[in-house]
């Protein structure tokens, strides 16, 4: 049967259909492409520290800053802070610009940007927290999970 | 006492909406006029009580009781007092019993504007929109009760506001977001009990268009409100970040607008009926969706309230339920449902077949973007990742643009069927459109970007269409002026809100592409230029607020030596919560933004300072204004109250003759 001859419910149904299919299947297609050339993975420090994350690709990364260790540039804009687990895994930072109103030694931060081949990360964007009850996800496993580490090696400890 | 007060007539709430869930149903079930009647009653019972709750919160945060621990978290007695009452909402629980409230008064609403609504489906529409209430007010009392104390030992004072919030923008944002969210509630309950009748005839379509309208208006200021106020209290200039919780508010827009424009079809032309409720049970699940990812604290987001598992295990199980069951229900009837009419490719109803598939294909994108950091941290045993604006936009602005022309040529297109011609025609509005934008931004010496004359030609092209369809309508007729009040107001409705769409797309376009901005480190007497105007940095100073400290700058712009305004961005640092926060200052006027903020000092007399040239940035607001004033404007239309008041009129004959007959089912 024609196309133009068939019976116009019919005829819309299928129009209908080859329409959804195909919006559908686009976008499907454009959205997958994008997603993969657009997530950035989350890394812990101590996974920084022990080589895991790749460098020179965007990543995240994130945890608290260390007291003291926010350097200022005398001349721009130019800060270098260390970001910890607070077990020992040490990242060192810089970022070029302004940081957001809640940064501070000793809060949180999550960092998007690139590991240069010295194991400095270059942030292109810093958050902190937002208010005083939230934490991002990411840090507050890694924070936990450390914790319990610690509850468990300080049990473990002879009295 | 009065916040017990407050704590007891939510539990009396409660039970008013388990009778308004029950007691009308019950009655259409036994066919009886008198059970049905009571909804109406109840309705007002329910709102009255919530209202009461609200108000004895109210009294607590004006009172400064800082016994209940909601207060105490966030209010302070040196807080300015319209703080304090937008402190009511300023956090998780109180902005949940404003949604509740806010639902009693679309209820409320309900039961008083829709007599003309058979007393069957009255008792119906209302007993659904109770039987959410009961979620709602369930989900309050169990896990985010306002009114629990903290007594026997509560603090002196209260640890204050955010500091981001004590801003005009949280007294109208969120209540004008909330009316659009909740409102969602009642195309979703025409929806479902015309479902339960299985009768889903034109009636219904006209019953739920007008409230399906003003509540995707209002969701259209509150996003617009929202993205404003990001804007100038951020302090970085942005105005969409593609965040988790936008999104949350951006998919139900997105789907209300599809439902606008399908039901306006299936009320003219009878078609796309089973379409047009799958639309109406989605707006309402995407909404409640949105509650769950703001107050679930499942992605990482800006605006994420205190965490709490619970809570956002109760709002899971609440929207499983709800999408569950309307699908369930939707399975079992929609195979009775019938169009009346049949139409042609080139018809309107296709163009807007073509936007209602695109609008919710990008909503699917959001969607998938959305929780991607969720599916993939499942599928990857807890690998963290997360999704940037690249991807959104990557996937969104496509679609839009296929959007906007179907948009250009959908209003003037016929129903049923379109002559090949009109569309071939195009090419004339299409050609003057990029020659005119093409020009603008030669004469205007901008640099030639292929996206903004794209994108500002297509929202000129919308623009002329509907331009030459009005000049049509009343320039042609002999009697100009009274042909100028035979055009529904609906028409008018969407004149306003499509151009609302190109103002927009003007606006979002030309601020993305020709915003200039600096970062740099300034000292009183530096001098910046950007975009031909000199920023001079003139002094720092102390001044001092009603519950803050603020380190001051003076900042006068000038353009060719001649000054154009001074700019007094500040540094604030709020004492009782211990928070610093960034006052950027603004001149804005039509064309462009001067926007200028503080960062941090970084030694000496030195700060950070971020400046912005921001061309057209008000036009997305404006245009967002101009969408939600289409939307309340079409609920004028005459149509409605005419047919209100005719089956008014028979649905009273028909009460009046047999009781029973009106409910049969």
């Amino acid at each position: 049967m024609k196309f133009g001859k068939m019976k116009p419910q019919r005829r819309n149904r299928l129009m209908i259909a080859g329409l959804l299919v195909g919006s559908v299947g686009t976008a499907v297609g454009l959205a997958l492409m994008a997603l993969n050339e657009n997530i950035n993975l989350f890394y812990s420090p101590a996974q920084i520290v022990q080589g895991e994350a790749p460098a020179n690709t965007t990543i995240r990364a994130g945890g608290m800053v260390l007291d003291n260790s926010v350097q200022r540039s005398t001349t721009d804009l130019r800060v270098t802070f260390q970001v910890s687990d607070m077990q020992g895994s040490d990242v060192t930072m810089t970022y070029v610009g302004i940081l957001p109103d809640l940064f501070r030694e000793g809060q949180g931060v999550i960092a998007r940007g690139q590991l240069n081949d010295q194991g400095v990360f270059i942030a292109e964007e810093v958050l902190a927290k937002h208010d005083e009850n939230y934490m991002p996800p990411e840090i507050a496993q890694t924070l936990a999970e450390n914790q319990k580490k610690l509850e468990t090696d300080v049990k473990g400890m002879p009295l | 006492m009065i916040v017990e007060l407050g704590h007891f007539s939510l539990i009396l709430a409660l039970g008013l909406a388990f009778s308004l869930a029950l007691l009308p149903a019950v009655g259409v079930y036994q066919r009886q006029p008198r059970l049905m009647q009571m909804a109406g009653s109840l309705s007002a019972g329910l709102f009255v009580f919530l209202l009461l709750s609200f108000a004895c919160l109210a009294y607590a945060f004006w009172n400064d009781d800082f016994s209940v621990a909601y207060v105490a978290r966030n209010s302070n007695s040196a807080l300015p007092l319209q703080y304090k009452m937008s402190a009511i909402w300023g956090a998780h629980e109180g902005s949940f019993l404003l949604w509740t409230l806010i639902m009693g008064g679309w209820t409320l609403a309900v039961s008083i504007f829709s007599r003309g609504l058979t007393l069957d489906m009255r008792a119906r529409v209302l007993a659904i929109l109770g039987a959410l209430t009961i979620g709602f007010i369930l989900f309050l009392l169990l896990t985010s009760n306002p009114f629990d104390r903290t007594l026997p030992v509560f603090p002196a004072d209260g640890a204050d506001l955010n500091p981001l919030l004590q801003d005009f923008g949280l007294i109208v944002h969120p209540p004008m977001l909330y009316m659009g969210y909740v409102g969602m509630a009642v195309p979703f309950a025409f929806a479902i009990a015309t479902l339960t009748t299985g009768r889903l005839d034109a009636a219904w379509a006209r019953w739920s268009r007008p409230w399906t309208n003003v509540a995707w208006a209002f969701l259209t200021v509150g996003i617009t409100l929202g993205s404003w106020w990001a804007y100038y209290e951020l302090g970085w200039g942005g105005w969409w970040f593609w965040d988790a919780v936008e999104n949350a508010s951006f998919m139900p827009w997105l789907i209300g607008t599809a439902l606008v424009h399908s039901l306006a079809v299936t009320e003219k032309r009878g078609v796309f009926k089973s379409w047009t409720v799958l639309l109406a049970i989605f707006a309402f699940s995407f909404s409640l969706l949105g509650a769950f990812i703001v107050r679930s604290g499942v992605l990482t987001s800006v605006h994420a309230f205190a965490v709490d598992p619970e809570r956002g295990m109760f709002i899971l199980g609440f929207l499983v339920l709800v999408i569950g069951g309307s699908l369930l229900l939707y399975a079992i009837k929609v195979s009775g449902i019938k169009s009346e009419a049949g139409f042609d490719w080139t018809s309107r109803e296709t163009m807007v077949l073509v936007n209602n598939l695109l609008l919710v294909t990008a909503t699917g994108a959001v969607l998938l973007g959305t929780l991607y950091p969720l599916i993939y941290e499942a599928m990857t045993d807890g690998k963290k990742i997360s999704v940037g604006p690249p991807y959104f936009n990557a996937v969104f602005v496509p679609l839009m643009l296929l959007l906007f022309a179907a948009m250009a040529v959908s209003p003037t297109s016929r129903w049923k069927k379109t002559p090949i011609a009109f569309f071939t025609q195009q090419w004339r509005p299409m050609l003057a459109s990029v020659l005119i934008v093409g020009a603008l931004v030669f004469f205007l010496g901008s640099s030639f970007s292929g996206v903004v004359v794209l994108v500002d030609a297509m929202a000129l092209w919308i623009v002329i269409n509907l331009v030459r369809d009005f000049w049509s309508k009343v320039a042609n007729k002999v009697q100009k002026i009274p042909s100028l009040f035979r055009q529904s107001m609906s028409y008018y409705g969407m004149l306003l809100g499509h151009v609302g769409i190109a103002v927009t797309m003007i606006g979002v376009c030309t601020t993305v592409y020709y915003t200039q901005e600096k970062d740099l480190r300034m000292a009183p007497g530096d001098v910046v230029s950007l975009a031909g105007y000199e920023f001079r940095f003139n002094e720092m100073r102390k001044v001092e607020g009603p519950n803050y400290i603020a380190d001051q700058a003076e900042i006068e712009v000038l353009e060719q030596g001649v000054r154009q305004t001074v700019l007094f961005p500040e540094k604030r640092f709020y004492a009782a919560s211990r928070n610093v926060m960034t006052e950027a200052d603004i001149d804005p006027s039509l064309f462009r933004d001067l926007y200028v903020a503080l960062g941090e000092p970084i030694g000496g007399d030195a700060w950070a300072v971020r400046v912005h040239y921001k061309p057209f940035v008000r036009w997305i607001w404006f245009g967002g204004l101009l969408i939600a004033l289409g939307g309340f404007t079409t609920i004028l239309d005459r149509r409605y109250r005419a047919v209100k008041q005719a089956r008014q009129t028979s649905a009273a004959a028909s009460v009046s003759s047999n009781p029973a007959s009106s409910a049969a089912v």
